[in-house]
């Protein structure tokens, strides 16, 4: 009975959302302040009744009931909890109801927080972010129903993959559609102050906190699609240019841009018509995203059950949304005034830069993700872009970049002095030096560019955080903690978010140094790498609750003790018979000891993978700190005030569009 | 400065990135790509020697030879010719015999395809595009295997 009623509330939720779309438009339109008020709560109203479908799904997930054709497909009765829970979005229907969704909490969370937002803009905003949610609500009901019957029921579901049972699973796709949905509303604001045609430094104050909201949970959904990939598949990478990564990371790279260039829009009223372009180009990249991976026209590790009729769906939807939005920009483009002078060598000018090396590095990633489809449709061959022409093209691009945010960090607006803001780093610059002496020498033999790496990493580390301490001496060491502790977060975050960027960098260049063994091994067996002794002790069979293994037991010994066991398993799935990889691994300082095992042959000989991976968590670090940085940015009070309040803007004659 | 000469000093160190950029995306697409070969357009000469490809088919029924040291043997087909391949690794937990495979590296003089990665797939259901499209072309597709879960 619940599923009926989800899906009935996912229906009514697609007219409340057609009525969002067009009444506060109207009324934004028409300055019409009543009709407005219908928008937030329709919104709030569409949150409910799409929260009610959710909700319906995943009782039907806790409670296994196989007569829902979406449950018996991606489930199974033994599964564990937390599963059955994740289990909601392990597959393409219960995914795209999460995306509608986060859809409509950002559509409500608009509405909550418009305090402060001019009416026009309210409307606007809500009725286009209702626009997204009543297509992505049809195309739920019309191409990926959830909520279809199986008669008569089956007794056993079929079980979710089983690689997506893991914790990882229960937390990357609900943060990277936070992320991904996130720049939706953004998208929204930029198409509503389009419409409404005012477009000032206000938009970027209001955007400001939603962009940083996408991005914290992008960046933090993207670090731990990696990280899951590194423990769960085996292989030991952490990023594999696979199309749906780049699909995310286009998005990711965007929002970066979008993220430095609304702050010089908000300071300086400048970089007007590229901040509204970056907020629809990166929606847009998200929805291009969601077509890449539902449709399957690319050949991914990541495909969904591939359906071509949904693929035109989301399509049409891609270019309803994107051509509509750039019509409108280019109705407006010219209505837009470039405001704010400023010199090349400014904090404009370094944001400039950002924007320009990002912007241009999105583009690659872009080519080399399309192209192989490009190809195909002109020619017919088939080709695949891979990890060489991705090395080839970002790392140039993004090199110049990492060098250019400790000098742009310090810059001053409007106009900044290089060889001051150098001198002003003269300590940063000496440490990483001698830090890159120290690493150089200690490492010995190596790639140089990885080195180089290396020491690229520290020197944005400690310049980044050196910027704090600066600040905060500024006027002797008296006064030095309440300095500290008076600096603007969103100054500080700044800090800590370049810093996370060293980190990673860091952490990247490390993987040059990895040591890795592939070899068969039987027990009492033993293997070094790197300084440390594996030992194989012992190959033992166990039953979990859906699934069977064969665990194998190793000892690492570093010289003089046993410093770590590792059980490094293959288990085969009771639902699917499918087999998977659990890895071993064990964790010293930032450095970690990893082992993947394959098959088993002559009943104790076991095939291996061994790698000796250093500073190898620092890849994670780095972004969970950027994103930690962005909630800091979010606690600051400027971000909390908001735009202050119009008085009367309604009376006013309709204001020329800048 | 003044206002032209900044205008221009922009807009030329913006060309110059993105001509670099650009320069970049192009030298990658010439050099750096992979093509998809199936085992009829490898038999019929369309691979140059020494040439990275991608080759893709089925892992033919019983082919499947291990040896210590993790070499593997194998063949792949799509139902009109057959490749032998061998492989020294750790293969994907989801190589099966009769299943989909997508398999990069070079051939040798000898006909022989040496694989340097033997590609995973993430679902047991999952069939390679490129797969699926070389066997509709050598007419051995079966609609339904491979294709998605079958539908109760």
């Amino acid at each position: 009975m619940s599923i009926e009623i989800g899906h009935y509330a996912l229906v009514l939720a697609f007219v409340i959302a057609l009525f969002q779309a067009s009444v506060p438009l109207w009324g934004a339109v028409k300055r019409d302040g009543a009709l407005v008020a219908f928008g937030p709560q329709a919104a709030l109203v569409q949150l409910a009744l799409v929260a009610i479908a959710f909700i319906a799904l995943t009782k039907a997930y806790l409670a296994s009931d196989f007569s829902v054709s979406n449950v018996y497909e991606n489930s199974h009765s033994l599964k564990p909890l937390i599963y059955k829970w994740s289990g909601v979005w392990g597959n393409h229907e219960g995914s795209m109801l999460l995306w509608v969704l986060i859809l409509s909490l950002f559509g409500a969370g608009v509405a909550v927080f418009s305090r402060g937002l001019p009416d026009d803009i309210l409307g606007a905003t809500l009725a286009v972010q209702a626009m997204i949610a009543a297509a992505f609500i049809a195309f739920i009901l019309f191409a990926s129903n959830p909520f279809t019957r199986v008669i008569p029921a089956p007794l056993e579901g079929r079980d979710l993959n089983p690689i997506l049972q893991d914790p990882g699973l229960a937390v990357h796709p609900p943060l990277l559609y936070l992320g991904y949905v996130g720049f939706s509303i953004v998208f929204s604001f930029a198409a509503g102050a389009l419409i409404v045609g005012r477009i000032d430094a206000a938009f970027a104050r209001i955007v400001r906190p939603w962009v940083l909201v996408a991005w914290v949970t992008l960046t933090l959904g993207i670090a731990m699609g990696s990280y899951w990939a590194y423990y769960e598949l085996g292989w030991g990478g952490y990023w594999f240019w696979d199309p749906v990564e780049n699909a995310s990371l286009m998005p990711w790279l965007t929002g970066t841009a979008l993220l430095h260039s609304a702050i010089v829009m908000e300071k300086r009223e400048a970089l007007k018509v590229w901040t509204i372009l970056l907020a629809i180009i990166t929606f847009s990249l998200s929805l291009l995203g969601t077509f890449l991976v539902r449709s399957g026209v690319l050949t991914s590790v990541h495909a969904f059950a591939v359906d071509p009729e949904r693929g035109l769906f989301i399509l049409m939807i891609l270019i309803a949304f994107i051509g509509g939005a750039f019509t409108l920009f280019a109705m407006r483009a010219k209505a837009m005034e470039t405001g704010g002078l400023f010199a090349p060598v400014s904090r404009e000018g370094a944001l400039v830069l950002n924007n320009l090396f990002l912007a241009v590095a999105a583009l690659a990633v872009f080519v080399g993700t399309l192209y192989p489809l490009a190809l195909e449709g002109v020619t017919g061959q088939k080709i695949s872009v891979g990890p060489p022409f991705f090395n080839l093209t970002t790392i140039p691009l993004m090199l110049p970049l990492f060098v250019a945010i400790p000098f742009g960090q310090r810059l001053a607006w409007k106009r900044g002095d290089l060889l001051g803001v150098t001198q002003r780093m003269s300590w940063a610059i000496g440490v990483s030096v001698l830090a890159l002496a120290g690493i150089a020498y200690s490492i010995a033999r190596g790639p140089v560019l990885a080195i180089v790496a290396i020491g690229l990493g520290v020197f944005i580390l400690i310049a980044s955080l050196d910027d704090i301490r600066e600040r905060a001496a500024r006027g002797g060491f008296e006064g030095f903690f309440r300095r500290l502790f008076n600096l603007p977060r969103a100054f500080i975050a700044t800090c800590l978010a370049h810093a996370g960027v060293g980190i990673m960098v860091i952490g990247i260049a490390f993987t040059a140094f990895e040591k890795e063994k592939i070899l068969s091994m039987k027990p009492g067996d033993s293997t070094t790498l790197g300084e440390f002794t594996l030992t194989l002790t012992g190959i033992a069979p166990l039953t979990g609750p859906n699934y069977t293994a064969t665990v194998a037991q190793f000892q690492v010994h570093d010289g003089t003790k046993v410093v770590a066991e590792l059980r490094p398993a293959k288990r085969i799935y009771v639902g699917r018979r499918m087999p998977t990889s659990e890895v071993g691994r064990h964790r010293i300082g930032f450095s970690e000891v990893y082992v993947a095992i394959g098959e088993t042959s002559e009943g104790d000989r076991v095939d291996l993978r061994a790698y000796w991976k250093p500073f190898v968590t620092l890849i994670w670090l780095g972004p969970a700190l950027m994103g930690f940085a962005g909630l800091v940015s979010l606690s600051d009070r400027r971000m909390r005030v908001g735009a202050p309040r119009p008085v009367a803007r309604r009376n006013e004659k309709m204001e020329p569009a800048e | 400065m003044t206002r032209k000469q900044k205008r221009l000093a922009i807009i030329f160190g913006f060309g110059a990135v993105l001509a670099a950029a650009l320069a970049l995306i192009l030298t990658g697409l010439r050099d750096q790509i992979v093509f998809f070969r199936s085992p009829t357009e490898v038999v019929a000469g369309k691979v140059r020697p020494g040439e990275n490809f991608r080759l893709g088919g089925l892992v033919e029924n019983g082919s499947i030879e291990k040896s210590p040291n993790q070499m593997v043997r194998f063949r792949v087909t799509d139902g009109a010719n057959v490749i032998a391949v061998t492989y020294q690794g750790l293969l994907p937990d989801l190589f099966r015999e009769g299943q989909g495979v997508v398999t990069e590296g070079r051939l040798d003089p000898s006909g022989q395809f040496t694989a340097s990665t033997v590609l995973a797939r993430h679902d047991e259901n999952y069939m390679p595009r490129e797969v699926a499209d070389a066997l509709k072309k050598q007419g051995h597709w079966q609609p339904g295997k491979g294709e998605g879960p079958p539908k109760p």
